[in-house]
């Protein structure tokens, strides 16, 4: 079992009072399994990923991830699991500004000290970007930036692989043509999946789907 | 519409509390500073003009004896029993212990009335003045030197610090003279007298002198504290000019909304304009009373500072100015518009649908980037050519104006070159990402980093120069006092058995014998010395002609300080008139560090033979060195010397050096001032820029870096930057000391100094500078290691 959760609860507090976004949500996931999280704007989505991606702790509740619990780890072992095991692909993408498209793509890939220049070399022909290795993420389309950051999560080989509305920025047509993309190369590294959308047509391409609602999954 | 707009704009600074400090405290410090160093420049001037208008001497015309001489008082009866209107004075040095002190006598009943410094009635009235009381006025600073003295002292403010005025009886006892310096012209004199030419040929009419020496004397002093006051003035505003710049960069999306929504562009830029102007005023306000605070904390120094170098005496107390005051508001005013008219052209210019993405104004920084780093290149080169054509204190301050200017421009440019080289070392993913941050930051912290650059090289500068100074100084200390032992007598009886005593015990006793002389109207000591090993060997002589101690043996020349030699612009061989009927050529230059006057050297017998009356109280002691002490107590126990009569060469040049410290003590205050500004300027730039760190730091968080690493990494990066801003600002540190002592120094001082490094003194700046860039990052970096993971999470679910 890559990915187990077990009754994830989590509360914020506002001005209002607090608000319990994930009421008791339980799920698991193998390894190599494409899961579709799709629920309404605000219905904890976003907050789910990145209690699993330990980016977030949740109130109670265990997640377990290749076999521990990422809720009992302190800060320095949480980097350590998201360096090593998690890749993240965030819909602002989230690149390092500093960096070169190059250099952002390997980035991930050498924190976790298991950076594949045929692998890299593969994946950047694959998503395209070859003619853009010298430029900055500013320089990019906002599609050429997605394929980046997919880049730059695949090219670590993580067991677990996080998207947050990866395509949410993107028109249709550079939306499906990046998301058949990402599916694919993440068959060939053979990791767990895990797409969060609005998208009912998305969410249909994966192996799984679960709908979030008001906190609790159906 | 109007006020629905400045509300909204100022909006800005209620949620951005911290902003607003920081834009209020950056002014207010360039102008505290400013208005600091305006505040001591005025007070000097005031205790100058003070000085000028001394009986006067800056209105009424004067006659002196044209052959340089005192006037003899049958002079004057003859001129006043031909109707002129004139009156005597006398003026002369007293030293009383250790204080010197300048008396000016007066003849209150033929003294003009504008020559008047004070009423005459009541305590100073007529019979006070002239009766048995003897009554002396004294600057308030100067009577309270003075307490205990046997002098009938009356504190009077608008006396010149230094001076005692006294009646004229009362000047020739003190001075123990029976002439007179000069006769004051009245301004208007009786029709009909015979011409002065006819009645007293021998006598010069002198013009008034509205300016005074001392004020000529000083003015490049004061132009170095106002280039100093100007540095400061222009670090504090680049804090003002970072702040502005971020927080126009801040509202533009809504400047841009405001005008969708109708505010024309015009009224946005003055409502900007007028927000810019309200916040000068509060910061205006906060910058006079700090200066006011600083000018009283280094007035006194500054005092001791005019007193070592000039001889000049400035009242140690602050009086609050209009003109400083109303100056120091103007320039807060002046810099707040100028930091704000770069932000302002833009808005102005910004098209209503201007991109919303930060590139846009990023990319107009980038040019604008570009642009400044040409003209600091193009600086740079004009400060080589000014600096090597070299001459003159306009030439001197153009040079060091263009050099840092040019640097600091320069700056950002070289930073990024050399973080592009380290990054080009870079072996590990994070290494590379930290150089490429690094890089990325230098645009956001230019203006800090050039504040700090401009303040390191500043005190590299300036301290290279002191030190330099100090290491002549203590050189020359060394071979000038080359004498164990300089005893002075109480009177001359004692002076001849001193000398029998002396001449037994010691290898030579060498008499020291002055006369106060005046060369082309400047006031020179005039000293004679025997042929002696201790002077051929020791006397730091800077030029001279081939035989030039056996020349001033025969008594064929003269030997001159160099502050003398330089001021009168004179060249080995010229001739100078030492007394009437006395002339002889200079055949040598002497350094004489520290020695406001000019000062003359000539053969001991001719001394004597033109002042037989000079006392012959002083002696400079040969002896070996360990018999110093003891002669020393012998002296003591034979002749009962007090102990102030007997220095020993330990004690004379500990005594100078400690002169020397103290007055220096404000440019060192100065320096520290600024380079504290600088750490503020930073403080300020990192604490802006903390909010936008975090969306460029979350994404590396977020693959698997710890919030205590990131924080270390901002620390790291943030001492990286001040490093290498030390490493640009040392050249042109050691550049600016080069200026300072080949250019400016020989205009200001009258001396010019060789150059010493002190690497030493680089590495504590280093350390000082890492310390105030690293407290400066404390708060952005704890804020960091802080944040909740929540923040960084909305990095990732709203655009930022």
């Amino acid at each position: 079992m890559l990915l187990a959760l077990h009754d994830v609860r989590k509360s914020y507090f506002t001005e209002e009072g607090p608000v319990d976004v994930l009421k008791g949500v339980s799920l698991e996931l193998d390894a190599g399994q494409r899961l579709a999280l799709t629920g309404e704007s605000g219905s904890g989505k976003s907050t789910l990923l990145h209690l699993v991606a330990g980016l977030d702790t949740p109130d109670t509740g265990e997640i377990i991830v290749g076999g521990h619990d990422i809720t009992a780890m302190d800060d320095g072992h949480l980097a350590a699991l998201r360096r090593t095991t998690i890749g993240l692909v965030f819909q602002q993408f989230n690149l390092i500004p500093s960096l070169t498209v190059e250099q952002n793509l390997a980035f991930h890939a050498r924190l976790a000290g298991r950076l594949d220049a045929d692998w890299n070399a593969d994946l950047t022909e694959r998503l395209g970007l070859s003619d853009c290795l010298s430029r900055y993420p500013e320089q990019l389309s906002g599609g050429q930036q997605q394929r980046v950051a997919i880049g730059r999560t695949l090219a670590a080989r993580p067991a677990l692989i996080l998207a947050d509305e990866p395509t949410g920025n993107l028109d249709e047509d550079t939306s499906d043509a990046v998301i058949a993309l990402m599916l694919q190369l993440v068959a060939d590294v053979d990791a767990g999946f895990i797409l969060v959308t609005h998208s009912t047509r998305l969410a249909g391409l994966l192996d799984r789907r679960l709908h979030l609602s008001h906190g609790l999954l159906q | 519409m109007i006020g629905a707009g400045l509300s909204a704009l100022l909006s800005h600074w209620r949620s951005k509390p911290l902003q607003l400090a920081t834009l209020i405290v950056g002014l207010a410090l360039a102008t505290g500073l400013w208005t600091g160093v305006q505040a001591i420049n005025s007070e000097a001037r005031s205790s100058y003009d003070r000085a000028a208008a001394v009986l006067g001497q800056d209105t009424l015309a004067r006659l002196q004896s044209a052959s340089g001489g005192p006037i003899a008082p049958e002079h004057f009866v003859a001129l006043r029993r031909a109707g002129w209107l004139v009156s005597p004075l006398v003026d002369g040095p007293l030293r009383l212990g250790r204080i010197r002190a300048r008396v000016r006598g007066i003849d209150i009943f033929t003294l003009p009335r504008e020559a008047t410094p004070f009423e005459v009635s009541g305590e100073t009235g007529f019979a006070a003045f002239t009766g048995d009381d003897e009554l002396v006025l004294a600057h308030p600073d100067t009577a309270a030197r003075l307490t205990g003295s046997e002098l009938n002292l009356r504190a009077a403010p608008q006396v010149a610090p230094g001076d005692l005025v006294t009646d004229i009886a009362t000047a020739w006892r003190l001075l123990d003279r029976q002439d007179f310096d000069s006769l004051l012209l009245a301004a208007e004199q009786p029709a009909g007298l015979v011409p002065l030419a006819v009645l007293a040929p021998e006598l010069a009419r002198i013009d008034p002198d509205p300016q005074g020496d001392i004020a000529r004397l000083t003015d490049s002093f004061h132009l170095n504290l106002t280039a100093f006051g100007f540095l400061s003035f222009a670090v504090g505003l680049f804090i003002v000019h970072a702040t502005i710049g971020l927080a126009f960069e801040q509202r533009r999306t809504m400047i841009r909304t405001l005008r969708a929504l109708g505010l024309p562009n015009r009224a946005v830029v003055a409502l900007l304009l007028t927000e810019t102007l309200v916040l000068a005023l509060v910061a205006g306000l906060f910058g006079v009373a700090l200066g006011y605070g600083i000018a009283a904390l280094l007035l006194p120094d500054v005092a001791a500072t005019l007193q070592g170098l000039y001889g000049a005496s400035v009242a140690g107390s602050l009086t609050l100015r209009p003109d400083w005051v109303l100056a120091g508001i103007a320039m807060a005013f002046g810099g707040a518009l100028l930091a704000v008219c770069q932000g302002l052209w833009r808005i102005a210019r910004m098209p209503l649908l201007a991109p919303a993405h930060p590139r846009a104004w990023a990319i107009a920084s980038l040019k604008t980037q570009r642009w400044a780093s040409l003209a600091g290149a193009v600086l740079l080169v004009l400060a080589l050519a000014t600096g090597w054509r070299g001459g003159g204190l306009v030439m001197g301050f153009a040079t060091l104006g263009a050099l840092l200017l040019g640097a600091a421009l320069l700056l950002p440019a070289l930073l990024i070159a050399a973080l592009q080289f380290g990054g080009r070392t870079a072996r590990s993913a994070m290494a590379e990402w930290v150089w490429a941050d690094m890089r990325q930051q230098v645009p956001g912290l230019s203006l800090a980093l050039m504040a700090l650059m401009l303040a390191l090289a500043t005190t590299i500068g300036v301290s290279t120069m002191v030190n330099s100074f100090r290491a002549t100084f203590t050189g020359w200390l060394d071979q000038r006092l080359a004498s164990e032992l300089y005893v002075t007598a109480q009177n001359e009886s004692q002076a001849a058995e001193l000398r029998a005593f002396l001449g037994e015990r010691a290898q030579a006793v060498l008499p020291i014998r002055t006369a106060e002389i005046e060369i082309g109207g400047q006031p020179v000591f005039l000293y004679g010395i025997v042929d002696h090993p201790t002077y051929r060997e020791n006397w730091p002589l800077l030029e001279g002609v081939d035989d030039v101690w056996d020349r001033l043996a025969a008594g064929e020349g003269v030997l001159v300080n160099e502050q003398f030699f330089r001021r009168g612009v004179y060249r080995l061989g010229d001739r100078l008139t030492l007394v009437p009927g006395w002339s002889d050529d200079i055949i040598g230059v002497y350094s004489d560090y520290g020695n406001p006057t000019g000062q003359a050297i000539v053969d001991h017998d001719r001394l004597v033979a033109a002042f037989p009356d000079t006392p012959r109280l002083r002696h400079a002691v040969r002896i070996a060195p360990q018999q110093a002490t003891a002669l020393s107590e012998a002296l003591v126990n034979t002749f009962g010397l007090p102990p102030g009569n007997i220095l020993n060469q330990a004690e004379v040049k500990q005594f100078s050096l400690g002169v020397f410290d103290r007055t220096f003590l404000v440019t060192g205050a100065l320096n520290t001032l600024t380079l504290g500004v600088a750490g503020f300027a930073i403080l300020a730039n990192l604490l802006t820029l903390s909010a936008m760190r975090l969306s460029q730091v979350a994404p590396v968080w977020a693959v698997g870096t710890t919030r205590a690493g990131l924080a270390w990494l901002e620390m790291l990066r943030t001492l990286a930057l001040a490093s290498l801003t030390w490493l640009v600002a040392l050249p042109v540190g050691l550049l600016l000391a080069w200026v300072l002592l080949t250019i400016v120094n020989v205009e200001a001082f009258g001396w010019r100094l060789p150059m010493f490094v002190f690497p030493a003194d680089w590495f504590r700046l280093l350390a000082l500078a890492l310390l105030a860039a690293g407290l400066a990052a404390v708060i952005p970096v704890w804020r960091l290691a802080r944040t909740r993971p929540a923040s960084f999470l909305k990095v990732f679910v709203h655009e930022r």
